[in-house]
């Protein structure tokens, strides 16, 4: 007869569980990840990061000890992540939220972080107008169009490709990733001779490859998902007779990552990508933190674990210049034109934008020692992200 | 005399409110004291609960199974983040905004809905549910595409109650809505119409035979499941300010299936007590393991499943008969 009385008083139990103490000598950070579901790798190598910094630096700042709080939003989840940012700081009194894989979720929490005035780290999100939503928002991983932009200008530029194809998944990424390549490619005096959206879920490529083919480009530019789909269209480049030497491939760095180079085998070899980090950047720092990071974890660090990396980096040394001082103010205003040595290189906070500025490498897929790698070959430094420098004009 | 009267005696006899239904709706009332750090996630849930409510109204009670039933709340979502970002932001306004566009879509696709029943019924509104998300990703200029929409600005419930970041009046604002909702709900599942699609739900044919025409009767509680989904949608855009094409996900329509099958389909409160249950569950087993809570999850849904086929209310309900059997 008491059912619903015993449903109320269950909710009331659950709901009752402990609500964490809060002291004076810790400094808490909120991690938001996607750490369930489609996205859990990228957030298990950025967590991966963030825990070998935590144990190499150990885990005092300033005098005091950092706490950290991990909340999952289970994949694109806006308004998930948003209440998890919300009870991070009502709730949990976070000092600092960090994290944030994907770009719906980074922008929903952005509103959280301009209202409760929160330092806020994106350690990965890349859509550019993120760091708009909040001026207590810095991030270090990269835009798209940072990547793409730039790599567009650099074929006109410097590879002397004239007329490219391009070809991109039909979705928010491939667009974003679209519009930035032909953009800096237009600019730069190239011509963009045709152009195709293909379906996000395509396992085979050879009836738009044939089509590139046809209209016989210098260069076809491809932004798909990674995942299965870099080997269906190395598939279908082998089987068009695509010569990457006569024309060449552009991509951007997930369409030649590790998984991918794996499944596509020697079709990779000779495609050309743009990307701020690879695990093969030749630096002392690099060399140490894979090694590190492989002696932990048994694996290679990606873009993920660099992001994670560096967000930490940048936590920590505004912590030292605030002298473990947790306003968000404070915080915002020491990170801006913050510059340090990162795995991937120099990179610094953009004053202005609160966005990163770095070397943007371009990279070719070439076997070293009987091994698939992505080799840079030229480099773009201290690039800003275009897109905001636009929107100031 | 006294049989024209029995069923109406009968209804009146149902609907009346028992003691425990009202203690429940003041327990509601309780983390605003209990729990003042926990309001938006009661927010949340009462906005769960309110779209597992509209669903009970069509699957528990009229028997049409859908697995597309998120394309009405992300139409509610859309339509409130939409009008915000280019005409107004008034909450109240937005509601029923949100209400009449789903209730039109909802409306428009019952026709179809309507000569349907089990496995095809399933498959058409997943297949709407996907056609409507496909269309609102390509339509980007118009939704912000996978990103999101952006801009989304609401403005103070009633131009004073600000929507702040403790989610108290989000909480407070979403617990109104749903309890009107469930008046309306329970005062349609007690009236004729209500026990005629029950009726429906056990024998689709024969129901015509005793002069209750079944399709007019499901494209009625179709269109109000879908306005009441509309409604649940606009308010989680207003009290997150963020739209994105997750409202419309297959994933929200099926969470939503589990549920109300958690709680138990075709009773007045299974998909209140569905929502509070699995979404306390989800928040306190990510909370303790951000990695792999899912487990928990999959595990508790099995239990109920195995020890208590018709929901958690349902296994109550057998077990205080048997226990109300054996005292007497």
């Amino acid at each position: 007869m008491s059912k619903l009385f015993i449903a109320a008083s269950s909710l009331a139990a659950a709901l009752a569980a402990a609500a964490p103490a809060y002291s004076q000598g810790t400094i808490k950070i909120g991690l938001i990840m996607s750490y369930s579901g489609q996205f859990a790798d990228p957030a298990a190598q950025m967590d991966n990061a963030v825990k070998l910094y935590v144990k190499q630096h150990g885990d005092t700042v300033a005098g005091k000890k950092l706490e950290f709080i991990r909340k999952d939003t289970g994949g694109i989840a806006p308004p998930l992540a948003k209440r998890l940012a919300q009870e991070l700081v009502v709730r949990d009194k976070v000092d600092i939220i960090a994290g944030l894989v994907l770009t719906p979720n980074a922008l929903a929490v952005g509103d959280v972080s301009a209202e409760a005035k929160k330092f806020t780290v994106i350690m990965n999100a890349a859509t550019a107008i993120i760091t708009t939503k909040s001026p207590y928002m810095a991030r270090t991983s990269t835009t798209l169009p940072q990547l793409n932009e730039t790599f567009g200008t650099w074929a006109a530029k410097k590879a002397g490709v004239k007329k490219v194809y391009t070809m991109v998944s039909d979705y928010g990424p491939g667009h974003d990733a679209e519009g930035a390549f032909q953009r800096g490619f237009k600019e730069a005096g190239g011509e963009i001779v045709g152009s195709v959206r293909m379906p996000v879920a395509n396992p085979d490529f050879s009836a738009f490859v044939q089509r590139a083919k046809d209209i016989n480009p210098e260069a076809i530019y491809v932004f798909i998902p990674g995942g299965t789909q870099p080997s269906a269209l190395g598939r279908a480049l082998a089987e068009r007779g695509v010569d990457t030497a006569k024309t060449k491939i552009f991509g951007m760095g997930e369409l030649t990552e590790d998984e991918a180079r794996k499944t596509m085998g020697d079709a990779s070899l000779g495609i050309v990508t743009v990307y701020h980090y690879d695990h093969n950047h030749q630096s002392a720092m690099n060399r140490e933190f894979v090694k590190a990071y492989n002696a932990e974890y048994n694996r290679n660090p990606n873009i993920y674990a660099v992001g994670g990396w560096d967000g930490m980096h940048l936590i920590y040394e505004t912590l030292k210049k605030t002298k473990g001082n947790t306003d968000g103010d404070a915080l915002i205003a020491a990170a801006k034109g913050m510059k340090w040595e990162s795995p991937r290189g120099p990179i610094s906070i953009d004053p202005e934008t609160r966005d990163i500025v770095q070397t943007v490498y371009i990279r070719r897929v070439e076997k070293v020692g009987g091994q698939l790698l992505n080799v840079e070959f030229d480099k773009v430094e201290n690039v800003k992200d275009p897109f905001k420098a636009r929107m100031k004009k | 005399m006294a049989s024209a009267a029995a069923p109406h005696a009968y209804l009146q006899q149902q609907a009346r409110w028992h003691w425990v239904e009202i203690v429940f709706w003041l327990s509601t009332l309780l983390p605003f004291v209990l729990f003042p750090q926990y309001l938006q996630l009661a927010s949340q849930i009462a906005i769960t609960a309110l779209f597992a409510l509209s669903l009970d109204l069509i699957l528990g009670y009229a028997g049409v199974v859908s697995l597309g039933h998120a394309a009405f709340f992300g139409l509610g979502a859309y339509t409130a983040g939409i009008l915000s970002k280019f005409y107004w932001g008034e909450p109240l306004s937005l509601l029923v905004a949100g209400a009449l566009v789903a209730g039109l879509v909802g409306y428009a696709t019952s026709w179809i809905i309507a000569y349907f029943r089990h496995l095809a019924l399933i498959m058409i509104t997943l297949g709407l549910g996907l056609l409507l998300y496909e269309a609102a990703n390509s339509a980007s200029w118009l939704t912000g595409g996978a990103d999101g929409l952006q801009g989304v600005r609401i403005r103070p419930l009633l131009d004073y109650f600000n929507f702040d970041l403790y989610g108290r009046t989000a909480y407070t604002y979403s617990l109104i809505v749903l309890f009107l909702a469930f008046l309306v709900t329970r005062r349609i599942i007690h009236s004729p119409f209500g026990l005629s699609l029950r009726g429906i739900r056990e024998n689709p044919v024969r129901m015509p035979a005793i002069g209750a025409p079944s399709r007019a009767h499901i494209r009625k509680i179709y269109t109000i499941a879908a306005v009441m989904a509309g409604i649940a949608g606009a308010l989680i855009a207003e009290t997150t300010e963020t739209v994105s094409l997750e409202t419309l996900s297959f994933q929200r329509s099926a969470d939503v299936l589990v549920i109300l099958i958690l709680g138990g389909a075709g009773r007045l409160y299974g998909g209140i007590v569905g929502a509070i249950i699995y979404m306390v569950a989800r928040d306190q087993f990510s909370g303790v393991n951000p990695q792999f809570w899912y487990f928990w999850i999959g595990l508790l849904l099995v239990a109920v499943v195995m020890f208590l086929p018709n929901g958690i209310l349902g296994g109550l309900a057998r077990f205080t008969e048997s226990w109300r059997r054996r005292s007497r």
